[in-house]
């Protein structure tokens, strides 16, 4: 106690805008990544009732998959000297597809495979299915791939400019990273694409529908496995390009995606799971947490931090922040 | 409530009267339908004549008698580290078999039993408590933590109580490795662990009876086998009691109908609860016993992969027969250290694989186009192999043996292979799950190509990274076994009664 007596001292004093400024930043980034990871459990659990613990590796394989694009498409001879065969950001954009393509196909046949078979099975057969997946995927990356940390080589790209350079907060000396600002951005932006895909389209009020009542969705002539299968394909495809985000701005490892996918389901949980917007939000306010936690606590006792914010949540508030009360129904 | 009625004890193996939340018609005419023919099917008859406690004495025998018959150290240790699994594996069982409930946080409490024998015990904060005193202790102490981690998850439903078990496991895994300065305090010894010269656990003592870790020749101390043995026997039969209780029957009835047990008037959270305590307290039971013995623990110990084993140990067993996970977790551990030595492994992959093919396409033509399909395949693709280019043919098996020599002339094995491992591995997954969907002649024709991919990967890939290899081949085995038999070996079968 005396301890956490002396940090939050610190914290007060180390309270100045920039760093706060620095802090909110580094918060925001993470937040994108967690909310984009949140959104497909968030999406899995809406449909299939069912915790996807193979999703935090799927977000992984996403990395691996950024990686070696990024190797094949940006370096070019054996020096290792980064030189993309057009720019540096159509090299990020076509990483960015075809890492969320190649997750996408990893979902699906996961859902088929491990999932589909168990859709009548008691509660706790597909999340065993579940969990073997999750070690099968982690494994079968490190026999492939070895278990050293794969780093983008960040400050090769480009010359450092996507690093380095960036936009001046105004009335700061905070200098946001290009890099920083892509992430930020592209989040948002496959967030709006998927809330119009949700709430606009057809496809999407069939999602609703199933994920509302998947027995009298399919009364109504809705395909529910085609919904499931399109569940699938959106979730595992943000997950992959939260996992190229993630690691542009730190290694990647095949161990990445068990603490990723923890994290992405509290952040379901805070916003309600089941619910979209709650995912976002949900992933934002827990990397906003985690990043605070780490610049004026500690950096080694953050995950305790987001347990607690986890057991306060679900003993206080177990619909979360965004859900709606669930009605027991017998 | 106090008279219950009398139950007929529960046959072990047989299939002979209907069950518990069954239907009597369906039980019957599916074991009728399961009967086998035939030798085998009287071997099984008798077989499922023998009472349970024969099978506990035979096993109890075989450990006891196991250094009249080999004096390797390697296999004492083997044997002792397989009770150990045993152990573990009947604690979660109540958990998972009884109780359906899903617990991811399990191997921390086997953690909290070893790290608590470690402090109460040792040099570390020089507290030396006797073992009649620490034993007792820590299994309160995991039976009440087990109470306290289960009591958040509202109404214990299986995923809220899944994530809240991850995140206690998680958060044991940091307090482990970060706890050499909590409040400038060394409590968990961090990363170093507890052990060692300067913080030397003490050994078991019973009554004034020390047990040394090591025999004065330095080899590990059967006394320790034999702990081990009487600590599974005791289990064993105080589960069996409690599963034929009250509250036994209570779970099994929550495990098929949470609903319908509710309505009966039964305390469901309570039972849960319980279920969750129980199988907290047995693992950490266990862990007082690693830890005496290894004289040290380390946070490296009680991670995600050991969850995972004993999860495949539990539902390769059967989840909630008693007998089958003491076989899941004989046959899981014997299967991950044969599968340390390369040479071994072989044996192992190419007889499961034999195996295999024997119990899908029994004894038939089809069998033998297979077989004889693959083995010309191989030859042709090795011979075109070494005509193509030298370095195709250039490498040399992992590990020793006869096979290993036979292998070679069959599978080629590359210098190097390059970016082709991943290739073949993932074309190697494709394959084997493109094979569940086609059946007829296309199954058949896609067996050939598909065993010798296998043969190929198995030879370039994986033997040589046992450690992935292993963990692959457990997450496989929980997938393959949750679709294609729930049950597991000697599980029972749930009958859906709609």
């Amino acid at each position: 106690m005396g301890h956490l007596l002396v940090l939050s001292v610190d914290l007060v004093g180390s309270l100045r805008t920039d760093e706060f400024v620095q802090q909110t930043l580094n918060g925001l980034t993470l937040g994108a990544v967690y909310a984009l990871i949140a959104l497909g459990y968030s999406m899995v659990y809406g449909v299939l009732k069912l915790l996807n613990f193979a999703h935090g590796d799927v977000y992984m394989v996403g990395a691996f998959i950024g990686f070696g694009m990024m190797q094949w498409l940006g370096f070019r001879g054996t020096d290792g000297v980064w030189a993309p065969v057009i720019s540096t950001w159509f090299v990020l954009f076509v990483v960015f597809v075809v890492a969320m393509v190649g997750t996408a196909g990893l979902g699906v046949a996961i859902e088929r495979f491990a999932y589909r078979p168990l859709r009548n099975a008691p509660r706790i057969a597909p999340l065993i299915s579940a969990l073997g997946v999750s070690f099968f995927i982690a494994y079968s990356m490190q026999l492939m791939f070895g278990a050293q940390q794969r780093d983008y080589n960040v400050f090769g790209i480009d010359n450092g400019r996507l690093f380095l350079t960036g936009w001046e907060l105004p009335g700061t000396d905070v200098r946001v990273p290009l890099v920083r600002i892509l992430i930020i951005v592209s989040a948002l932006a496959l967030m709006v694409a998927l809330w119009f895909l949700v709430t606009k389209t057809r496809t999407g009020k069939a999602m609703r529908a199933t994920s509302f009542d998947r027995e009298a969705a399919a009364m109504m002539g809705i395909d529910i496995d085609r919904v499931i299968v399109f569940t699938f394909v959106l979730g595992s495809a943000l997950a992959g390009a939260a996992g190229v985000m993630f690691s542009l701005r730190a290694p990647a490892s095949v161990t990445m995606g068990f603490l990723a996918g923890l994290k992405g389901f509290t952040a379901a949980v805070i916003g309600g799971i089941g619910s979209i917007p709650g995912a976002m939000g949900g992933g934002l306010i827990l990397g906003l947490a985690e990043a605070y936690t780490q610049g004026y606590v500690s950096s080694k006792w953050s995950d305790m931090f987001v347990f607690v914010l986890l057991i306060g949540f679900m003993l206080f508030r177990p619909q979360g922040l965004f859900g709606k009360a669930d009605i027991r129904k017998v | 409530m106090t008279d219950e009625p009398t139950r007929p004890e529960e046959p072990v193996g047989g299939e002979t009267g209907p069950k518990v939340g069954r239907d009597e018609w369906v039980a019957r005419h599916e074991g009728n339908a399961q009967r086998r023919g035939g030798l085998l099917g009287v071997v099984e008859a008798r077989l499922a004549l023998v009472p349970w406690w024969g099978w506990l004495a035979l096993l109890a025998a075989v450990v006891v008698l196991l250094p009249v018959g080999s004096d390797s150290g390697y296999v004492r240790r083997v044997a002792f580290d397989t009770l150990l699994y045993m152990l573990l594996a009947l604690g979660l069982n109540v958990v998972v078999g009884w109780g359906g409930l899903f617990d991811l946080g399990y191997v921390a409490f086997y953690g909290i039993g070893a790290y608590a024998y470690a402090m109460l015990s040792s040099n570390h904060f020089d507290i030396h408590l006797p073992s009649l005193v620490t034993i007792p202790l820590i299994v309160v102490l995991g039976a009440v933590i087990g109470l306290l981690v289960g009591l958040p998850s509202r109404r214990l439903s299986g995923d809220y109580l899944a994530i809240v078990t991850l995140f206690f496991f998680q958060l044991f895994i940091t307090v482990s490795t970060n706890g050499d300065d909590i409040g400038g305090h060394n409590v968990t010894g961090g990363s170093n662990g507890i052990g060692g010269v300067d913080a030397s656990i003490d050994p078991l003592s019973f009554f004034g009876w020390e047990l040394p870790q090591l025999t004065s020749g330095g080899v590990f101390n059967l006394a320790y086998l034999y702990v081990a043995l009487v600590v599974f026997v005791v289990v064993f039969v105080a589960l069996r009691l409690v599963n034929q209780s009250r509250t036994g029957r209570a779970w099994r009835s929550l495990r098929e109908d949470p609903l319908a047990a509710e309505m009966m008037g039964m305390p469901v959270n309570w039972l849960k609860l319980m279920a969750f305590s129980f199988g907290a307290a047995v693992a950490a039971l266990t862990g007082t016993i690693f830890a005496s013995l290894n004289a040290g623990v380390f946070p490296q110990t009680f991670q995600f992969p050991l969850l995972i084993t004993i999860y495949a140990m539990v539902i390769l067993g059967g989840a909630g027969n008693m007998a089958g996970v003491v076989l899941g977790a004989i046959i899981v551990n014997v299967l991950l250290e044969v599968l340390r030595e390369p040479g071994d492994a072989r044996y192992i992959f190419y007889i499961v694989v034999a195996a295999g093919l024997l119990a899908v396409l029994k004894l038939s033509r089809r069998l033998a186009i297979v077989v004889a399909g693959t083995l010309v395949l191989g030859f042709l693709v090795r011979f075109l192999a070494e005509q193509l280019s030298d370095r195709a043919t250039a490498g040399s098996p992992n590990g020793e043996g006869w096979l290993a020599d036979a292998i070679e002339r069959w599978v080629f094995i590359p210098s190097s292979l390059g970016a082709w491992g991943p290739v073949s591995y993932i074309t190697l997954v494709c394959i084997l799950l493109a094979l569940t969907l086609v059946d007829g002649w296309r199954r058949l024709a896609l067996l050939v190509p598909t065993l010798y991919l296998a043969a190929f990967v198995w030879e370039n890939v994986m033997l040589s990274k046992p450690e992935p290899t292993r963990y692959i081949l457990l997450g496989a085995i929980l997938v393959t076994l949750m679709v294609a038999r729930p049950e597991g070996l000697l599980g029972e079968k749930r009958v859906e009664i709609v």
